[in-house]
């Protein structure tokens, strides 16, 4: 009891409140906002639109696609196997990321990759236009491999909620297909469509791991931004930076989840 | 269900499903074919790559200080959890929201952002403690107590400890025996649920071992990359299948005995834990 409370207190309130303090700092200690006015250059700027251009796209591929796979299995057989292997390598492959996961793209999709190589001798050159694995084009298809798996994890409960009475309901009142989805499982899905692309916003906006085996050369998302901050002079003569960006993140992505756990409420209200 | 409307709905399942199946497999099987080629274009296969792997040792040291770590997070984790969650189900039960909010906390907190605040932290242990990579397990607790707590709690729910407890106490047990043989065998696939979870993140994690300079399992894949492609991705590769391995473990094994099938909806979400951060 006691020592778990003094466990979490010591690792985990006290480096929140380390960064929290710190981002209000100046070197010698007194208070000042020019840790997060340094935030308002032009690199820092770029590297936060960056972060929410990848893990918007990110977010809504693999939402859509996510929802798809999700669909698909929910029609099927609720006990047969394809459901099985699909939620099993879901949860699997949700947590696959990091260094192994860009090395995977690099043995695919890199200049000597499998499917690059195939595809130029047959003609095609996927790199014609320049390589762009190692750019946020990249970085969004490799962050997609992660996302689908995790949104037909949280979005299959919403869709096995779904009644086949209710179809059967709306035709025997004339709907045809299309009313059935705008004016019937759209709307029942919708909270909890918009809530999990959520989640995986927040997803694809703390990973850093990924992106840091991928490119070893500077930084062009706030994750990078932040490390190179860990190493550089800007970094040493301004400790308060980093701090000023982990809050940034930390702010982000507590508003996105909390939004995430209300819409999740508000679907748990009919999926039981 | 219409006839037309069964063969598009078939129609479309066979097309998701081969689409998905290539854009997940293809990589995987893309790792092998890269681990396993000659040193130039024409060369024939070789398992090269793999065979180098015992000859890195700074390989074979990360990989047993990963492992280790894994081993110790885990228990580190149980003890220090297990009996903070039951004794709050049991006694406390106005501490369950704020236990439930201190351990789903660091979802919400990135882990390159609270390295952040760690790195103070960690430095100060390595000056008056110890410099050991064994220390960063400290820190890999933060990052599984999400995972951790959800696989507990639902094993938790599942049993009613209560009345178990009671029966024990009654019978004279101490505290100490209806922990170890009372609770702890009628929840022991929430505790390998637990475990398993663990390992699997402490084995994938780079993003603490990096920034503050130690050198684990993943870390030492993304060095050796710089040199030699190929062995980096042999241990990629090994490493995934290993964190599979576990992980399908898991989700065939630990499923809940017949007898306590009413827990399954509770534990299934198990695996679905949000990974807002994790290994990523």
């Amino acid at each position: 009891m006691a020592p778990f409370f003094v466990y979490v207190g010591l690792f985990l309130l006290l480096p929140t409140a380390i960064i929290v303090a710190g981002s209000f700092a100046a070197t010698d200690g007194t208070f000042t906002l020019s840790n997060l006015t340094a935030i308002n250059q032009a690199y820092m700027i770029t590297s936060f639109v960056n972060s929410l251009t990848i893990s918007v796209a990110s977010a809504l591929v693999g939402a859509i696609a996510g929802a798809l796979l999700a669909y698909a299995v929910a029609t099927g057989n609720p006990r047969g196997a394809i459901r099985r292997i699909v939620t099993s390598a879901s949860g699997v492959l949700a947590q696959f990321g990091g260094v192994t996961l860009a090395f995977a793209f690099i043995a695919t999709l890199g200049t000597v990759g499998f499917v690059t190589v195939f595809l130029k001798d047959h003609g095609f050159d996927i790199f014609a236009n320049g390589v762009w694995l190692y750019k946020l084009t990249g970085l969004t298809l490799i962050y997609t491999y992660f996302q689908i798996p995790l949104m037909v994890l949280v979005f299959l409960p919403a869709l096995d909620g779904i009644r086949p009475q209710w179809r059967e309901a709306t035709e025997s009142l004339g709907g045809n297909t299309w009313h059935y989805w705008r004016y019937v499982a759209g709307p029942l899905l919708a909270p909890s469509f918009l809530g999990c692309t959520l989640l995986l916003f927040a997803n694809a906006f703390s990973a850093y791991a990924t992106a840091a085996a991928l490119i070893t050369q500077g930084g062009i998302i706030i994750p990078l931004e932040i490390q190179s901050l860990f190493t550089s002079d800007t970094g040493q003569s301004q400790p308060g930076l980093a701090k000023a960006l982990a809050l940034a993140m930390i702010v982000i992505v507590t508003i996105v989840m909390t939004l995430y756990t209300l819409l999740q409420r508000r679907t748990s209200r009919w999926l039981k | 269900m219409t006839r037309s409307r069964r063969l598009k709905l078939q129609v479309f399942r066979v097309v998701v499903f081969l689409v998905m199946g290539a854009f997940f497999l293809v990589p995987i099987g893309a790792m092998f074919e890269f681990s396993t080629r000659g040193n130039s274009e024409t060369a024939p296969r070789t398992l090269e790559a793999w065979t180098n792997i015992i000859k890195t040792p700074d390989l074979i040291d990360a990989i047993t200080a990963s492992l280790e770590l894994a081993a110790i997070t885990s228990i580190a984790m149980l003890v220090l959890l297990l009996p903070t969650m039951v004794w709050v189900r049991l006694r406390l039960p106005g501490l369950h929201r704020v236990v439930e909010f201190l351990c789903l906390l660091p979802l919400t907190i990135p882990a390159i952002a609270l390295v952040v605040g760690l790195v103070p932290i960690s430095r100060w242990m390595r000056i008056n403690m110890s410099d050991s990579i064994l220390m960063l397990s400290f820190l890999y607790l933060v990052l599984v107590l999400p995972y951790s707590y959800r696989a507990l709690d639902a094993g938790l729910a599942a049993i009613d400890i209560k009345t178990l407890s009671e029966a024990a106490r009654s019978l004279g047990a101490g505290w100490g025996t209806v922990m170890l043989r009372v609770i702890v065998p009628n929840m022991s696939s929430a505790l390998l649920n637990a475990s398993v979870l663990s390992v699997a993140v402490v084995l994938g994690e780079y993003t603490f071992a990096n920034l503050l300079n130690y050198e684990n399992l993943q870390v030492a894949i993304a060095y050796v990359g710089l040199t030699s492609a190929g062995t980096s991705v042999a241990v990629a590769v090994a490493s995934l299948l290993f964190a599979f391995a576990l992980l399908m473990i898991l989700s065939f094994v630990g499923r809940p005995r017949p007898r306590v099938a009413r827990a399954e909806k509770t534990l299934a979400p198990v695996q679905l834990v949000p990974p807002a951060q994790g290994t990523k």
